[in-house]
């Protein structure tokens, strides 16, 4: 039996092997990877790194103009993410199995939340291109359809976890849906949700930098502009001022987050 | 009137109650130090949102407009979808180049952070090592996956080698985190006992930890390459990786083809929900286990 058991273990992991050699290999000849020039590209791009990809003197006198982008930046994410958890409470609240009002309107909800989430912000950025142009509006709007699609399924989430039983309690005792709502369900559920929206922030800021590139608006734009003028000590102090402001908020919101959860 | 007066001051305190607390949870004191800091991050939140909105930089831009054009062409694409310059077949093996992208990145990235998650572990390294590790995947996270794949397409050129290797930062740096968790849950009872009967790291590390933690290593490699199939997309379209996103990209940026973006959009959508419903179920099966 013993024998039986590690022999059928092996085979098994064999075949996982054998598998996962087969679709690398599919992979790398379908995306045309050159396996080499992947092994050789990574030290070419450190040694190039140290002698191109540091900000120099000409680039610091850059700095307030791209600390101006950084900040319209950060607003854009945090306006994004904000807006967007309004929506996405009401619209978890519809979706929970714990608050819906009906089976319908928990489907219709989640339906949408999915079709919002899946639809990547770059597509949303593409789309949104066409009739907004290069305003600040793009990325607002593209950020918040992303956030908005992946709120609703936290907010549900949470909402799903915490409130079940306050709410089959406050039934019970009379209480109105509107009562329950704003008396239990929202109160007990918002260091959670104040949670997720900081992740949320953190995340709209990562994805600002791509969406500024496809669309030319906030910072992404400024690493391109400098980027592509092949101006590469200045588009490294943008790099180190989005790096600097992404770990300033996620160690802010780290802090919130040990303070209420 | 009076039943009012005295309900008040009751929904006051059951503002500060939480949920899953003993009966002595209805707290007197209404005002603490986390009810502050909540209603101070909201009002933050706020305040940074309306000053955001009147300083944009909304270049003429007449909102009402603009957003009936958007729902316009949002019309057009998700109703009217229609390949256009790109084939059947063709959007469906661009489909396969931005999984593959995406999966070449999850290997590479799985493989690195084994070894990394590894060191990483404070039950299984030492705490040098461990902060060291720490400290280098929170710099990697920060500098966000576009900009790895830019700077390393000016060493390699643009094209899938920038885009995978770009793309595997992010993902060594998601799994160290995700990988080093799991073996810091690890009985410290079975390591002890292995050490104790003269096994070395490598003996533990092959015979203990990595078959207690197989599951949740395969389960979190599966998440992230559900993440890293629509980053390949977002490369393509920004970096110039190829696959699907590039092709969206060249239809909506430049022959401005709204039906054709529909049409490669609902492609990306049938493949990440069916990614999602996969990445669930792993995701229920971690629980019971």
């Amino acid at each position: 039996m013993q024998a039986d058991f590690f022999a059928k273990r092996r085979r098994n992991s064999l075949v996982f092997f054998a598998l996962l050699l087969l679709v690398t290999l599919v992979s790398i000849f379908i995306t045309e990877y050159d396996v080499k020039k992947g092994f050789t590209s990574i030290p070419k791009a450190i040694t190039w790194s140290f002698s191109n990809f540091y900000p120099n003197e000409q680039s610091w006198a850059k700095l307030p103009d791209i600390l101006g982008k950084l900040q319209e930046t950060v607003l854009i994410s945090i306006a994004s993410a904000s807006v967007a958890s309004l929506f996405a409470l009401l619209f978890a609240i519809f979706g929970s199995e714990t608050t819906g009002i009906n089976g319908f309107m928990r489907k219709v909800t989640r339906m949408i939340a999915t079709l919002f989430r899946n639809i990547d912000v770059s597509a949303w950025a593409m789309i949104l291109l066409f009739s907004f142009g290069q305003s600040a509006l793009t990325g607002y709007f593209a950020l918040f359809f992303g956030s908005f699609g992946f709120l609703t399924r936290a907010f549900t989430e949470t909402i799903d976890e915490v409130s079940s039983s306050s709410v089959e309690a406050l039934q019970a005792t009379g209480a109105s849906y509107f009562s329950i709502i704003f008396q239990s369900v929202i109160p007990s559920c918002i260091p959670q949700m104040i949670s997720w929206v900081l992740f949320m922030i953190e995340t709209n800021i990562r994805s600002a930098t791509l969406i500024g590139i496809l669309t030319g608006t906030g910072i992404g734009f400024a690493f391109s502009l400098y980027y592509k003028n092949l101006n590469y000590h200045t588009a490294s102090l943008v790099v180190l001022v989005v790096v600097i402001a992404i770990l300033i908020i996620e160690n802010v919101s780290n802090y919130i987050r040990r303070e209420i959860l | 009137m009076e039943m009012e007066e005295s309900l008040k001051p009751l929904s006051m305190e059951s503002r500060g109650h939480k949920g899953a607390a003993p009966i002595k949870a209805i707290k007197v004191k209404t005002v603490n130090r986390e009810t502050i800091i909540i209603q101070l991050t909201m009002l933050i939140l706020a305040v940074a949102t309306i000053y955001g909105f009147l300083t944009f930089d909304y270049k003429d831009v007449v909102i009402g407009e603009a957003f009936l054009k958007s729902l316009d062409s949002l019309k057009t694409m998700l109703l009217e979808p229609h390949l256009q310059h790109v084939g059947f077949g063709e959007a469906i093996y661009q489909v396969f180049v931005t999984m593959g992208l995406g999966f070449l990145t999850t290997l590479f990235g799985a493989v690195i952070a084994l070894f990394l998650g590894l060191l990483a572990a404070r039950n299984l390294s030492t705490p040098f090592a461990s902060a060291l590790i720490r400290g280098v995947v929170a710099f990697i996270r920060a500098v966000p996956t576009v900009l790895w794949v830019l700077i390393f397409s000016v060493a390699a050129g643009l094209g899938s080698v920038a885009a995978v290797i770009g793309m595997t930062f992010h993902s060594v740096g998601y799994l160290i985190k995700a990988y080093s968790e799991a073996f810091e849950e690890l009985d410290k009872g079975v390591i002890e006992a292995l050490r104790a009967s003269g096994a070395n790291w490598w003996q533990i590390v092959f015979q203990a930890v990595l078959p207690s933690c197989a599951t949740y290593l395969i389960s979190w490699t599966f998440l992230r390459f559900e993440i890293n199939f629509s980053v390949a997309v977002a490369m393509g379209a920004a970096a110039g990786a190829g696959g699907i996103g590039y092709d969206m990209f060249m239809a909506s940026g430049f022959y401005y083809e709204m039906r054709e973006v529909g049409a490669i959009t609902y492609f990306i959508l049938a493949i990440a929900i069916l990614l999602e419903m996969f990445a669930l179920r792993i995701k229920r099966n971690m629980k019971t286990h």
